[in-house]
């Protein structure tokens, strides 16, 4: 792995929000998830924020629906706490016209008009507005003794195709409101995102779509000014096994094969013995495994031209669980102390 | 399998009922097929699929496209967007053709302007800042935009199939609810609320009513900034005599949605969270009464020697690779054949018992995620016995042309996974 950017060289200067994209299916919220465990080292304290209410994150830890409000998800070794919030963007809109213009009641009759409806779901721009600024909120949020409430916040955030667009509200609102108190807020957030406060990861597959919209959406994230931090490449599977020479050499002991099969006790190597049955099936496996080991490799190529640091996490075999989480998070945090 | 439904503990092990994709579409009265599911699942690559089938069997077939990945645009020779279905080259049998094309959700919504509005009166519309960011990215526009370009292909007539791809949405369901969302919004109260100091403004007798909007718009410009407010202000004054022609081509896309010429494919892969949207989309079409034609479920791994248990394998490959074969099973056909090992082999047969040491292993690993999506599989089937299923074998690589389309689809028209 090549040298780390200065963000990455202790745990204290990693950034304090982490937001995780990547192309749909490449299991993005396992890796906020498993990030925030990671960063919630040694009585440190993390906020997993959640943005497109699919509630992915209750499901992942086994928890009830996520309300609105930060609430203590996991415990991390070493004594750190996850907390986890839905950001929902009608009541992010809602606290927001209460704690500014302390509208409580007229808060209510735009909501019967329709108005917030309009701000959070139709309004271009403005949902997004609400809700990456309500993770700056959090991210700039200190106690009363000065401390940030939380060291780090991560977002599990919308897919790479549109990370660019939801976190540069700055372009889409400023374009709108061009003062006014939209106008300033999204000002604020952007001055949030547009620093090495934040890092922009993107999580990938070694599969030829993922990698091809990593690398789009990286050049886009660049294009707009945003802070790309890392590619976590995702459910690697282990290669224990030298595929190549394995098919080859497979190939050319059939006969051999089939005997080894059943000297291991798997039936008969004659024609039509069990053993010699399963010879062709095996072979075809592990054809196919190799024809994907050379893909995976031609991806591994095209990641390592785009010049960024890396994670690497495993396929976990039995499927992704609260365990597969911690396992996941001890890898991270091995990687990060690792460069 | 009918006596199995029946009772409570096999429920879940029931095997859902095979997906007839040919006779879907050899169907003449399927007229719309919508492949719907989470993202990242194949379902750009299902509809493409689909329509290289239904071409090459006689249909008039056009696939729209949302947001296709470019190499499989480029398999259909449509890597150019302009928002017109093109005839793919190439495809197309028993007088079938195959036309493809990708929504660009601001030309459509553009040519909805232009076709709905005078020429001054559009050009004030396409100029409006709140209208061009509204109709380059609010939310739900290419939900809507994709309804809308459906709408439209229907309309013309000149296709006798078309297969949608929805938008990587949010939610799989977004492209449900935007069109009725957008349309409430055109049609509701709000909007007469923005448009209230030029309508109500100055009408005797609703003094009141008055008093209590222009009190709501002095708030609206306060949180929205003037300049906002009044650019929507001016956009809705210039959409005003469009609105109700939204709402009806919206409400008439949802009918269309409900007709009994749609079947719409919820694609899944066999992952808990690909399953779990997919029993969500089962469940919504059941409540908007739109017609389920079955689950597409690509990726799904299957091994031609499924006969061989993960664990045997390991223990096999353990067996060999510790060199002492002290066969416990089938120890008399292992005996023999070792004896009947010519001498002076050795130093190949441990070479080759570790070559077939790696290939159990390599077993073993596929056996677990043959049984892992099975179990994830095995809860939606008992969710959702009824829904019929076609499998589509994982692929080593992606399409890229024609012949990858097609091996998909048949594939797909088998609808169970081939033996490794």
């Amino acid at each position: 792995m090549r040298a780390p950017g200065p963000e990455w060289l202790g745990s204290g200067d990693v950034s304090r929000l982490q937001v995780v994209s990547g192309k749909g299916g490449t299991g993005k919220t396992t890796v906020a998830a498993a990030l925030a465990l990671a960063l919630a080292r040694e009585g440190r304290r993390t906020l997993l924020v959640e943005v497109e209410g699919r509630q992915g994150l209750a499901q992942l830890f086994g928890a009830e629906a996520l309300p609105y409000e930060e609430r203590k998800i996991a415990v991390a070794p070493g004594g750190g706490e996850v907390f986890a919030l839905a950001i929902d963007a009608e009541r992010a809109l809602l606290d927001y016209l209460q704690m500014f213009y302390k509208l409580g009641s007229a808060g209510r009759a735009l909501k019967k008009l329709g108005a917030i409806d309009f701000a959070t779901t139709i309004a271009p721009g403005l949902r997004d507005v609400l809700l990456t600024g309500k993770a700056c909120e959090a991210v700039r949020r200190k106690d009363k003794a000065g401390q940030y409430v939380y060291d780090h916040v991560i977002m599990d955030a919308p897919p790479t195709g549109r990370i660019t667009r939801f976190l540069n509200v700055n372009d889409e609102v400023a374009g709108l409101a061009r003062f006014g108190p939209i106008h300033n807020q999204a000002q604020a957030v952007m001055k949030v995102l547009k620093s090495p406060e934040t890092a922009v990861h993107l999580v990938t597959l070694l599969e030829e779509m993922p990698v091809q919209e990593t690398a789009d959406g990286i050049e886009e994230l660049r294009e707009a000014g945003l802070p790309v931090g890392r590619v976590v490449v995702n459910m690697v599977r282990p290669h224990h096994l030298d595929e190549d020479t394995l098919r080859t050499a497979a190939e050319e002991h059939r006969a051999g094969v089939a005997k080894a099969l059943s000297r291991a006790g798997l039936g008969g190597a004659r024609r039509g013995g069990l053993a010699e049955r399963l010879v062709e099936p095996l072979l075809a496996q592990a054809s196919e495994h190799a024809g994907r080991v050379e893909l995976e490799r031609a991806q591994r190529a095209v990641l390592a031209g785009l010049d960024l640091p890396t994670y690497e996490l495993p396929l976990l075999g039995a499927g992704m669980d609260l365990a597969g989480l911690y396992e996941l998070a001890k890898e991270l945090r091995k990687q990060s102390v690792a460069e | 399998m009918s006596e199995g439904r029946e009772g409570v503990d096999t429920v879940g092990l029931d095997t859902p009922p095979p997906l007839a994709v040919d006779r879907l579409l050899d169907d003449r009265e399927t007229r719309i097929i919508v492949c719907c599911g989470a993202g990242g699942v194949g379902k750009t690559t299902t509809a493409a699929a689909l329509g290289v089938r239904a071409a090459a069997r006689g249909r008039k077939a056009v696939v729209l496209t949302i947001d296709p990945a470019r190499r499989l645009a480029q398999s259909m020779g449509i890597d150019s967007l302009d928002n017109t279905p093109r005839r793919v080259a190439g495809a197309g049998e028993d007088g079938g053709e195959l036309h493809a094309m990708m929504l660009d959700m601001k030309r459509t919504f553009d040519e909805i302007v232009e076709a709905h509005a005078d020429a001054e009166r559009a050009r004030a519309i396409l100029a409006n800042p709140f209208y061009q960011s509204l109709s380059a990215g609010f939310a739900g526009t290419q939900e809507y935009m994709a309804m809308e370009k459906l709408g439209q292909l229907r309309a013309r007539d000149d296709w006798d199939l078309i297969i949608v791809d929805t938008p990587p949405s949010r939610s799989a369901l977004d492209f449900l609810d935007a069109p009725k969302r957008l349309g409430s919004f055109l049609d509701g109260k709000f909007i007469r609320v923005l448009m209230a100091p030029a309508k109500v403004g100055g009408r005797a007798g609703m003094k009141f009513l008055n008093v209590g909007m222009s009190m709501m718009t002095g708030t609206l410009s306060k949180l929205m900034g003037a300049s906002l407010l009044k650019d929507v202000q001016t956009f809705v004054a210039a959409m005003d005599t469009m609105f109700g022609g939204f709402r009806t081509r919206a409400d008439a896309t949802f009918r269309l949605l409900q007709a009994p010429g749609t079947a719409f494919l919820v694609v899944a892969a066999p992952e808990p969270d690909a399953l779990r949207e997919a029993a969500y989309f089962v469940e919504r079409l059941a409540a908007e009464r739109m017609p389920l034609a079955g689950l597409v479920l690509n990726r799904v791994h299957g091994s031609g020697a499924d006969q061989l248990s993960a664990e045997r394998a390991l223990a096999a490959a353990e067996n060999l690779e510790e060199g002492g074969i002290v066969d416990q099973e089938s120890g008399k056909a292992g005996l023999r054949d070792t004896a009947a090992e010519p001498p002076g082999a050795d130093d190949d047969t441990t070479a080759v018992d570790r070559i077939t040491a790696g290939l159990l292993r390599l077993h073993a690993e596929r056996m677990q995620v043959i049984a892992r999506e099975q179990r994830t599989r095995d809860r939606f089937t008992s969710l959702h016995p009824e829904v019929a299923v076609a499998e589509v074998a994982a692929l080593p690589g992606d399409v890229h042309d024609l012949a990858g389309l097609r091996a998909i689809g048949e594939r797909l028209a088998a609808g169970v996974p081939a033996g490794a």
